[in-house]
């Protein structure tokens, strides 16, 4: 706006003719046209810039947009026992997941979910908190929805925007609780489990293995999920396929056979004494395969399916008797009598006794070692016994002395060289490796150099003090002692490399000495006086060892290690109750470990998997 | 024959503009059609159907406003303006609007006070200065217009409505322009109102001051006019700041987004760069009209009313833009033609204020779904959705047909 124009156009102090108006207008109106054109102008070329020059960029920017990538979960591997009995499988299922949107319109989705899908305040704002810090990808709310309240959200869809409901397969586990602990369960992937190598490829929402088989062969069952693409509006609703981008379908997990035994877990399951808590384990010693493994109390995996509800998490985790621990696995014990047998290896391997040695001291019912009697668990005395006695009688006293006479170094050299302090290895996450003292250092360092005597020794001898170990760890060396092959690596998959895998320690007894051993357990468990006798078996010969721990939790422990048959063993077996009565302790573990090996040498003589042969058995 | 086409031809005054007037409304109709088809229905989808109402309506109201002679119509001004102003009061105590107090509503009728009030000022300021002998220089002597587009203006922006505030200012400086006030004094006039803008930068505001002290020494107007321009110039550069503050923050985002839309992609920026995603995959020929995918599936806010424009970019891609773009340049070029063919003062200043505000219009609607505007919610003339302001607009239609049959 310049002023020398102004100027000409009025004349104060004139009146204008009408000519003049019409000169003003004229020039005013060519100037107003001049603002006109140019502001179209300019309004033409910002077009230009955005539909001509940046086409190719905003049309991308609009496919973006409106394109979801939804993540199709592969179907998980079944799993089969060694029969071929279906262990875990999938059955289709409704998963509900919100699409990412405003965290607002999620949470008041939430809300209106609540009632159908039984969320409590908690776990809306829980899950509220999982939609906001991972914006952009859709948060699963519930992978097991029943189809009624698929029926019942799908009626109500206006209210239910962001809500993608999608069938996907569900994980079952038809034997129930009796497999919890080994096959584990599934649940959707946490933000810790993202941050590991292994799972770089996951995503958030997706399901994975929590725990034992499930998750020791995650990568194998999990599969590789495919991707389909949906057209979403501005609010984040599906509007319908996203025809020009094809899906990419689901790779599926591969299948996996274990050498479980199904009826084992369901016999086990069906025997275990349900006030108590305990574990029974059983391998077959040749191959090292896992016939069971089984802890109790136990769980459902398939509460897990379909994310398990806070108060049932803590109930399981709050429990006392503990239910989700393993106590096959990761639970450890003084092993007690059943380390005689340990013992007497380190002894014979030495060449400081025999199997018919005596030790100076009769039993009477205690050893006084110092100034104080180490009792044997026989008040009035087991009187003179051998070697082979003093196992058939679990006499504590005669071990006392075979002990001093090992000698503390000899001991701990020898038992750690039977490789009792570590893991098995077995292909299980949360195995606990049993705990022994690899050195007099060791003690030195504990109690300091003064602060132990060398009566340590005494207790190391019977299973006590100092060690503990696990029910598959004893299950192990029993394996060794039961075969005389090097000791086989347990394991739960049918796999020949895993069959060929062997330990590097070695019981190194000769095949004599050895059957001297296993003749001695064979009377425990077949001689009247054995501590297992009342156990025995009509039909095979069962050999182990009993064992009566005491622990500062309470009543003993009861356990029993043993296998079948003596001659040609194909059964390991060995079990623990928890704090069990004083008065009968070995009656608790040793039947049940006993009907389990019955129940294994019974069914082997059934031909196996062909339903042709199965029907045509009498 | 020949005598009655010529009778509807003098009736219309320029049958071609309003031919043109009527031709954009249709295609507002498409429009809005287009804009309702969404994949997930939404009430949008019947606008087109009370839109067409509508156009019936204003075709009625231009055939009577446009057998009213302007003479007539001048006498009546006062009272209508009066009645705007009243309304205008009446909607800031009982109005009701999202987030705005801008609707009345009687009978199950929603009304617009403000779109009433455009034309009553227009109506106002052409009888104001329209009457007189001689365009004023002095700009003191200019109060009376002053106060007739200030009273609606403080109104407007009380509701808030910056918009269409706005346009109240356009439209005095069009009817000042046109009354044949010396650019100078219109200059001198507008300089505070740019202190205002310029005010959040003191170095800016400065070289501005420095700029109208010069100017106003180089053209020595009166003493008590320089002092007022000067005056002005300083207070408002001084309220910037304070007025600044006093925006409802929506409002102050609109303009902190329209400088960087980055600053807020999901919040006040999102309508902005879904705007600019439609238009710009719109290409040179579009998606093809109810094709395009942005609408479609409702990432234009407000698609049948303020955001209208980017669907048609969308839609109808570049060409289609510039094809509307000159439909509205024909169609206001022939505004200012008539407007300035008109030896009715009254009439004349009328007819290039109605341009001034419909150009007003067009620039910051379709200048807002680009970016070029900041977003102030004006709507596009003839295309948005909404009863009152196409009433008004044919009314205005109406008022330029008589004055070019009166001419």
């Amino acid at each position: 706006m310049t002023g020398s124009k102004g100027n000409g156009e009025a004349r104060p102090g004139g009146v204008r003719s009408q000519s003049d108006v019409d000169r003003m207008r004229s020039r005013r109106a060519r100037l107003a046209l001049g603002a006109l054109y140019a502001s179209i102008g300019l309004l033409a070329i910002a077009f230009f810039r955005l539909q001509v020059v940046g086409q190719e960029e905003y049309t991308l920017q609009s496919t973006q947009n409106r394109l979801r990538a939804i993540s199709v979960p592969p179907p998980r591997g079944s799993i089969y026992d060694r029969r071929g009995r279906l262990l875990a499988e999938n059955v289709p299922g409704y998963s509900l997941a919100l699409l990412p949107g405003s965290p607002d319109s999620a949470r008041a989705t939430l809300e209106r979910l609540a009632p159908w899908l039984e969320l409590n305040s908690e776990r809306i704002d829980e899950l509220h908190e999982r939609f906001r810090q991972r914006p952009g990808t859709a948060l699963l709310v519930d992978d097991d929805l029943e189809p009624a309240v698929v029926a019942a959200i799908e009626e109500r869809r206006p209210q239910f925007r962001m809500v993608l409901i999608d069938t996907h397969p569900s994980r079952r586990y038809p034997p129930g609780s009796s497999i919890g602990h080994v096959i584990g369960y599934v649940s959707e992937i946490s933000e810790s489990e993202l941050e590991i190598p292994d799972f770089e490829t996951y995503e958030a929402g997706r399901i994975i293995g929590k725990k034992g088989i499930e998750r020791q062969y995650e990568l194998e069952l999990g599969g590789e999920p495919g991707v389909r693409f949906v057209e979403v509006d501005a609010r984040g609703s599906i509007v319908g396929e996203f025809g020009p981008r094809p899906s990419i379908p689901a790779t599926p997990g591969a299948d996996l056979t274990l050498g479980l035994d199904l009826e084992l877990h369901e016999l086990a399951d069906s025997i275990f004494p349900d006030t108590m808590k305990g574990g029974i384990v059983a391998l077959d010693p040749r191959s090292g395969e896992v016939l069971l493994l089984y802890s109790f109390p136990t769980f459902d995996p398939n509460r897990f399916v379909g994310g398990i509800s806070s108060e049932n998490w803590s109930a399981l985790r709050d429990d006392p008797a503990e239910p989700l621990l393993n106590r096959a696995l990761s639970a450890l014990y003084p092993p007690g009598s059943t380390w005689k047998p340990v013992v007497s290896s380190v002894a014979m391997r030495e060449g400081v006794a025999g199997i018919e040695d005596f030790m100076p001291n009769g039993c009477n019912g205690a050893l006084q070692y110092g100034n104080r009697p180490f009792r044997c668990w026989k008040r009035s005395g087991h009187g003179a016994l051998d070697m082979s006695g003093a196992i058939k009688e679990s006499c504590n006293v005669y071990f006392y002395q075979l002990g001093q006479r090992i000698g503390l170094d000899r001991l701990l050299s020898g038992v750690n060289s039977l490789g009792f302090n570590g893991r098995t290895g077995i292909d299980l996450p949360g195995e606990v490796g049993g705990r022994f003292p690899p050195s007099r250092d060791w003690y030195d360092e504990r109690f300091g150099p003064r602060g132990w005597t060398e009566s340590v020794t005494l207790n190391l001898s019977i299973g006590q003090g100092e060690t503990e170990q696990s029910l598959l760890r004893m299950a192990q060396f029993y394996a060794a002692l039961a075969t005389g092959l090097p000791p086989v690596i347990p394991h739960l998959r049918r796999s020949e490399v895993l069959e060929n895998r062997r330990v590097d320690w070695r019981v190194d007894l000769s095949d004599p000495q050895r059957g001297q051993i296993v003749q001695a357990m064979s009377r425990v468990v077949n001689e009247p006086g054995g501590t297992a006798y009342r156990f025995r078996l009509a039909e095979w010969e069962m050999v182990g060892k009993t064992g009566t721990a005491q622990n500062p939790h309470g009543e003993p422990h009861s356990w029993f290690v043993g296998f079948a048959p003596a001659n040609d063993p194909r059964i390991v077996v060995a079990a623990i109750v928890e704090n069990g009565h004083p008065d009968n302790t070995t009656s608790l573990a040793v039947p049940l470990a006993s009907r389990v090996v019955q129940r294994f040498l019974t069914d082997e003589e059934v031909p196996t998997s062909s339903p042709a042969v199965t029907a045509s058995t009498p | 024959m020949n005598v009655r086409k010529e009778g509807i031809a003098v009736r219309l005054g320029d049958p071609l503009f309003v031919a043109a007037a009527l031709t954009l409304a249709l295609f507002g109709i498409a429009m809005i059609y287009s804009a309702g088809l969404t994949e997930i229905r939404t009430p949008v989808a019947n606008a087109w159907k009370r839109q067409a109402v509508w156009l019936a309506l204003s075709v009625i109201a231009f055939a009577f406003a446009s057998r009213v002679p302007l003479r007539w119509l001048e006498w009546a001004t006062p009272w209508i303006y009066g009645l705007s102003i009243l309304l205008l009061i009446a909607v800031l105590v009982v109005g009701s609007g999202p987030g705005t107090r801008s609707w009345l509503k009687f009978a199950g009728f929603s009304f617009q006070p403000a779109e009433l009030a455009k034309l009553a000022t227009i109506l106002m300021l052409a009888r104001s200065l329209g009457g007189r002998e001689e365009p004023e220089v002095r700009l003191l002597r200019l109060w009376r217009p002053m106060v007739i587009a200030f009273a609606p203006f403080l109104l407007v922006l009380a509701q808030p409505d910056l918009g269409s505030a706005v346009t109240f200012g356009v439209i005095l400086i069009c009817a000042l322009f046109w009354a044949g006030v010396p650019l100078f004094t219109i200059f001198m006039l507008v300089s505070p109102g740019v202190s205002l803008l310029l005010g959040w930068s003191a170095t800016i505001w400065g070289v501005w001051f420095v700029f109208v002290i010069i100017l106003l020494y180089l053209r020595r107007p009166w003493m008590l006019e320089a002092v007022a321009v000067g005056v002005g110039n300083l207070a408002a550069g001084a309220l910037a700041a304070p007025l600044w503050n006093s925006l409802a923050p929506y409002q102050q985002n609109r303009l902190l987004v329209f400088l960087n839309p980055g600053i807020d992609p999901r919040g006040a920026g999102w309508h902005l760069i879904q705007s600019q995603v439609a238009i710009g995959s719109g290409g040179w020929l579009g998606r093809g009209f109810g094709e395009g995918p942005q609408k479609r599936l409702s990432f234009l806010p407000e698609q049948h009313n303020d955001f209208i424009f980017s669907v048609v970019g969308e839609e109808l891609g570049f060409v289609g833009v510039l094809v509307v773009l000159l439909g509205f340049g024909w169609l206001l070029q022939r505004t200012v033609k008539i407007a300035a063919g008109s030896s009715q003062n009254f009439g004349s200043i009328l007819t290039f204020a109605l341009f001034g505000a419909w150009f007003t219009h067009l620039v910051i609607n379709v200048g807002m779904t680009v970016g070029l505007m900041p977003v102030t919610g004006l709507p596009l003339p003839f295309i948005s959705y909404g009863g009152t302001f196409l009433l008004m607009t044919f009314i205005g239609v109406a008022l330029i047909s008589r004055t070019a049959q009166e001419h």
